[in-house]
């Protein structure tokens, strides 16, 4: 379902050029979203997709978060980074969090945004205790919480995406 | 208009470049997939960001309608990079560390540690 | 200078961006650096191909772009399980 209306909104966002959209066009969108998402289930019948994910107030969410903390993050992450190959001062070591996320959509946000925020990177997942292992370029702690690396980031991925 | 595209250009080549040099300048995989994955990113951000401001002006001066499909299509290019750029990212750090990669001056590694203690992988 | 020109100078340092990147392609001492100078390579491809999309004028060139990342994510998908020996 989530697989449909993503690839058939995505073909007539790519065919779509300024003025009105001709019905052929709509019927190849939904022939070709219909054969994709059939494929997408024999592949692999348990895809943890969701259909809440089509919840206008999450993608509204996901669009602010986008805007909002992820971009101010983003640009802390790139003038970091600038910072450190221009001295070349690095302290690394490899950390466990918890996340406490209970859905595979929330977590992989949650590992996406850690890999593009400052001076983290996501090396690996626990499945069962839904911990993150983390590349932290300037180790400050042994046992650092969710809130050290990432802020806010878990609660807005468990508001977007569980 | 120039103005505005020349900046959003230059911001975009600098962290572009940073990112080529960071290739050169840091001593191990992880720390170099830090440097290329969100300098390439935020670079490419920027330099799609002028082709955008680019297409929106040329829009609002002759109202043409292939200059907003250029930004809607840019933009689609941009999520889709930002997307696979970070799970790209993902793969090649659990790639690196499982085939025995560890890192350079690391202070201590929690993974390997938790992986010796449980003597399997953790997922 | 126009907007054109401003766009083929940002492209020219791209382009060289991209091409310094083959030293660690070549160099790099395990397969891992390699597949990360690759993936670099790739994003930075992307971002020369959307900038040309100005400088020839053509849409078209931005779908090429928009595939583009597309297979390039998936090469590296595949280099990752290659270099995790699980292939």
């Amino acid at each position: 379902m989530v697989i449909f209306v993503a690839s058939a909104l995505t073909y007539l966002l790519l065919v779509w050029a300024g003025g009105s959209i001709e019905w052929l066009e709509v019927v190849i969108a939904l022939v070709f979203a219909g054969l994709i998402s059939i494929m997408a289930k024999r592949w692999n019948p348990e895809l943890p997709l969701r259909r809440s994910w089509l919840n206008p107030v999450r993608l509204v969410r996901f669009v602010v978060y986008l805007f909002g903390p992820f971009l101010v993050a983003l640009v802390q992450a790139n003038l970091d980074v600038a910072m450190r190959v221009i001295t070349g001062k690095i302290n690394p070591g490899i950390v466990r969090i918890p996340t406490g996320l209970a859905s595979d959509g929330a977590l992989t946000l949650l590992a996406n945004s850690i890999t593009l925020t400052p001076g983290t990177l996501t090396v690996d997942a626990n499945d069962e205790s839904r911990e993150l292992y983390v590349h932290w370029i300037n180790v400050t702690t042994e046992e650092p919480k969710a809130s050290d690396i990432c802020g806010t980031f878990p609660e807005w991925a468990r508001r977007i995406a569980e | 208009m120039n103005t505005a595209i020349g900046i959003l250009l230059g911001i975009g080549l600098l962290f572009n470049v940073l990112g080529t040099v960071s290739l050169y300048r840091f001593p191990d995989v992880y720390t170099r997939l830090h440097g290329t994955t969100k300098c390439t990113t935020f670079g490419s951000l920027f330099t799609s960001a002028a082709v955008v401001v680019y297409g929106l002006t040329k829009f609002f001066q002759g109202f043409e309608g292939r200059f907003v499909t250029l930004s809607l299509h840019v933009m689609v290019a941009v999520l889709a990079l930002l997307i696979s750029n970070a799970t790209g990212a993902n793969a090649i750090a659990r790639a690196a560390h499982r085939s025995g990669i560890m890192p350079v001056r690391a202070v201590f590694d929690r993974l390997a540690e938790d992986e010796k203690t449980m003597g399997r992988r953790v997922s | 200078m126009t907007t054109e020109a401003l766009f083929s100078y940002a492209a020219a340092v791209l382009g060289l961006a991209a091409l310094a990147m083959l030293g660690r392609l070549v160099a790099g001492p395990t397969l891992a650096d390699r597949a990360v100078a690759l993936d670099a390579m790739n994003t930075l491809v992307v971002a020369l191909m959307i900038i040309l999309s100005v400088i020839f004028d053509s849409v078209v060139m931005v779908d090429v772009a928009i595939v583009y990342a597309g297979l390039s994510f998936v090469g590296t998908m595949f280099i990752a399980r290659y270099l995790e020996g699980s292939m």
